[in-house]
């Protein structure tokens, strides 16, 4: 027992423990089930009741069994290679962004830390830049993918992804540099620290969602953009590309696309979380002085996910009420009107830094 | 052989664009497209996103309808031409019968034209109500789509109560109608319509005046007034140009000109006006179903004229006249007097026109039908080139073409 506790104690096998639970338990279960919520969410909007028919005898768990279903299909399709395709880019396409939207969640503090141990796979000094390399390399899924496919929709969808990506890239970095000035740090723990202040005495927490509000609105934005749902999903261009650049994909390949986009929904929204809605801070806790420790870790916790479920459900609320944006509107809104006002926020940031600093 | 000399030279024409110093690219959007409602081929070529060619490839759906309906009676065309227009096949229905009554020199009584009114009025709604639906969808407004499908839904179950199928309704006959109202039937639609406008007014907030729609739409397939003519648009496209040409106003037939409505113009031409005269044209509609659900007249649903309604079964039965006459109908079929007509009716999407020869004999010579959305189908290239690929969806989804209409 001594010498098991002593292994799991060694940090890299503490690290590996906790990827294995932050990914297994949280991201995954959570992407997964937000395909079942997206499409409950989406019937109770347009009045219909959703999926239901899959069962087992009697049992069909409100439709949860078509997760299930869902998967054994996609495993059991086939997995077809186009003619011409570059075979190993495609068949390398699908995991960068299945990486990309994985990778967020290591750097993300889900409660705070008990003694020495954090709830935390990583708290790296660069932090958030370190997200922004990671996002950035998710543009390469869709770059690959519509290059390799060895079809005019898909290589259209591609061009169109990193087009989008590429330019939505410069103010996500833009907007959040607010943020950075305002705590005064990149490392999330920090971040999410600084946002545990209050003004007035005990009446508002410093939530970034306060302190910025222009650029939570300007990096929320960026992020939607980022994973390429609607309103900003013209690199998928359901009704003119079919499906943009992973046309051609068929099977698990398919599905890692469409989980890779999942898990990048709950990635925005626990970025959200964590650097607007003062992370797993509960706002007035500490009033409480005499709070056992389990209790607030606890609370914490669902605190955490109270907030990440409520952006995962605002993300779906988007899809399914606004039109999309045509590729060129995007890109001149991104380009003429978002970037200027993050650029506009940045400087009337650092003018109140300076002034009131 | 010829056609296929033709399509391969054309097929060598555009390849010979593609040549690693050109920057334009040839792309095969459809037959089988999601965006091609019904099968149609567009031959585009793209310089990036841009649209510098098209070349519109139609008869898909081809079935001979025109050809079918010289080897039948004709009163066996009426099935045919459910399968027409087939999101509002009531309004075929009425018009082919119209055209064969007009060859007749008869007319309907009156409470069949009234209830044909009415039912056409439905259809017209199902018909604007799936384009607009479809253009929604197409750019990402799925919500509308299916809000818009469930207040059509409420409409085919009138449909379905007065003619007994939702599709192939095969409901007008020569001189009236193979039906009355159902009991409660007006009662049924007045509920019906309350919860079509309640259904109508949520869509108006969801979409009318959302930016990202507005750019969607606003400028993209612009088309002036003299082109529309030029190209022969006639329905919502036409008006949506700003030229108020309506059939039911223009050349009035059955009692539309008992009943008030206005007719909406737009001015650009542009899809957003499309939008709006469908939007606006589902309200008039609402309210020439209230007045003629109003001044419905008691009588007769179809006419009692010998050798145009089939004789009652007891008739059949029981007399020398009532079997001979059954006899003949359905032996030598009706036999309208000797000429040709031509009926123009107001469809969904435009003048729905029946040119019609006749011999005298119970088959016809020549069924000529003149679908509204050949000619908006033609102008294609001319409203989609200079705009991006991505307004395809949406000018073409405005255009509401019907392959069974189209490639008849």
């Amino acid at each position: 027992m001594d010498i098991l506790l002593e292994i799991i104690m060694i940090p890299a096998v503490l690290a590996l423990i906790k990827i294995v639970v932050i990914i297994l338990l949280f991201a995954l279960p959570l992407g997964t089930l937000l395909t079942l919520m997206e499409r409950k969410w989406s019937a109770m909007i347009q009045d219909r009741v959703g999926p239901n028919r899959a069962n087992i005898g009697s049992f069909t768990g409100h439709g949860l069994l078509h997760l299930a279903a869902d998967g054994l299909k996609s495993i059991f399709k086939e997995d077809c290679i186009p003619r011409g395709a570059n075979k190993f880019l495609y068949l390398l396409a699908p995991f960068f962004g299945m990486i990309s939207a994985v990778a967020i969640f290591s750097i993300i503090p889900i409660a705070g830390p008990i003694g020495d141990f954090t709830f935390q796979v990583a708290d790296v000094e660069p932090g958030l830049l370190f997200i922004f390399a990671i996002t950035s390399l998710s543009v390469y899924g869709a770059v690959l993918a519509g290059y390799s496919s060895n079809s005019k929709f898909a290589l259209l969808g591609g061009t169109r992804a990193s087009a989008q990506m590429i330019s939505y890239e410069v103010f996500m970095g833009l907007a959040l540099m607010g943020v950075f000035m305002v705590y005064g740090t990149t490392r999330v723990s920090g971040i999410v620290d600084g946002q545990n202040e209050y003004w007035f005495g005990n009446l508002i927490p410093m939530w970034g969602v306060f302190t910025q509000p222009l650029g939570f609105i300007l990096f929320f934005t960026a992020l939607v953009a980022e994973t390429k749902r609607p309103p900003f999903d013209a690199p998928e261009g359901e009704s003119e590309l079919v499906a943009g650049y992973f046309l051609e994909y068929s099977g698990m390949r398919w599905s890692a696309f469409m989980l890779a986009e999942y898990i990048a929904i709950v990635g925005v929204s626990v970025l959200m979380t964590t650097l607007f809605f003062g992370g797993y801070h509960v706002p007035w806790l500490h009033l409480w002085e005499s709070a056992p420790q389990w209790l607030v870790t606890i609370l914490q916790i669902i605190k955490f996910s109270i907030v990440t479920i409520f952006f995962c459900w605002f993300q779906i609320q988007l899809r399914w009420t606004v039109p999309k944006f045509r590729f060129d509107q995007t890109m001149s809104l991104g380009w003429k009107k978002l970037l200027p006002l993050s650029l506009l926020n940045l400087f009337v940031t650092a003018f109140v830094i300076l002034a009131f600093a | 052989m010829t056609d296929m000399t033709t399509l391969q030279s054309r097929n060598a024409s555009m390849s010979s664009n593609e040549d690693s110093t050109s920057s334009v690219m040839t792309i095969e959007i459809g037959p089988a497209h999601p965006a091609m409602h019904g099968i149609v081929r567009f031959t585009t070529q793209l310089d990036g996103e841009l649209i510098v060619g098209m070349e519109t490839e139609i008869g898909y759906l081809h079935r001979g309808f025109e050809k079918e309906s010289e080897n039948s009676k004709w009163i066996q065309v009426i099935p045919y031409t459910d399968r027409l227009n087939y999101v509002s096949p009531l309004l075929n229905n009425i018009g082919y019968s119209m055209a064969v009554e007009k060859l007749y020199g008869i007319e309907a009584p009156r409470r069949a034209e009234f209830t044909r009114v009415i039912m056409g009025e439905i259809s017209r709604i199902t018909d604007h109500l799936t384009c607009l639906a479809a253009v929604a969808m197409e750019i990402g407004g799925f919500t509308f789509f299916l809000w818009a499908i469930k207040a059509r839904e409420y409409l085919w179950e009138l449909v379905e109560e007065m003619t007994g199928a939702r599709l192939t309704t095969n409901w007008t006959r020569f001189g009236g109608n193979s039906t009355d109202l159902p009991d409660g039937f007006l009662s049924e639609l007045s509920d019906r319509l309350i919860k079509l406008k309640d259904v109508m007014a949520e869509c108006d907030k969801l979409l009318t005046r959302n930016k990202i729609f507005i750019d969607r739409v606003k400028d993209v397939g612009c088309f002036s007034k003299e082109d529309a003519l030029s190209f022969g648009f006639t329905g919502p496209l036409l008006r949506a140009c700003g030229i108020p040409y309506d059939v039911r106003r223009a050349d009035p037939y059955s009692v539309y000109n008992e009943l008030d409505f206005e007719i909406p113009v737009g001015s650009t031409g542009d899809c957003f006006d499309r939008y709006l005269v469908r939007m606006e044209e589902i309200q008039q509609s609402i309210k020439i179903i209230e007045q003629a659900a109003d001044k419905l007249p008691e009588g007769p649903y179809m006419t009692d004229e010998r050798m145009l309604r089939y004789p009652d079964k007891k008739d059949v039965y029981g007399n020398i006249e009532g079997l001979i006459d059954h006899f003949k109908l359905v032996m030598e079929g009706h036999q309208p007097p000797a000429g040709e007509i031509y009926m123009p009716i107001e469809g969904g999407n435009g003048e729905v026109g029946f040119y019609l020869v006749s011999d005298g004999s119970g088959d016809p010579v020549r069924v000529r039908l003149r679908p509204p959305c050949l000619n908006l189908v033609e102008a294609m290239p001319s409203m989609t080139i200079g705009h991006y690929v991505a307004d395809i969806v949406a000018i073409f989804g405005s255009i509401n073409m019907i392959g069974g209409e189209l490639d008849r």
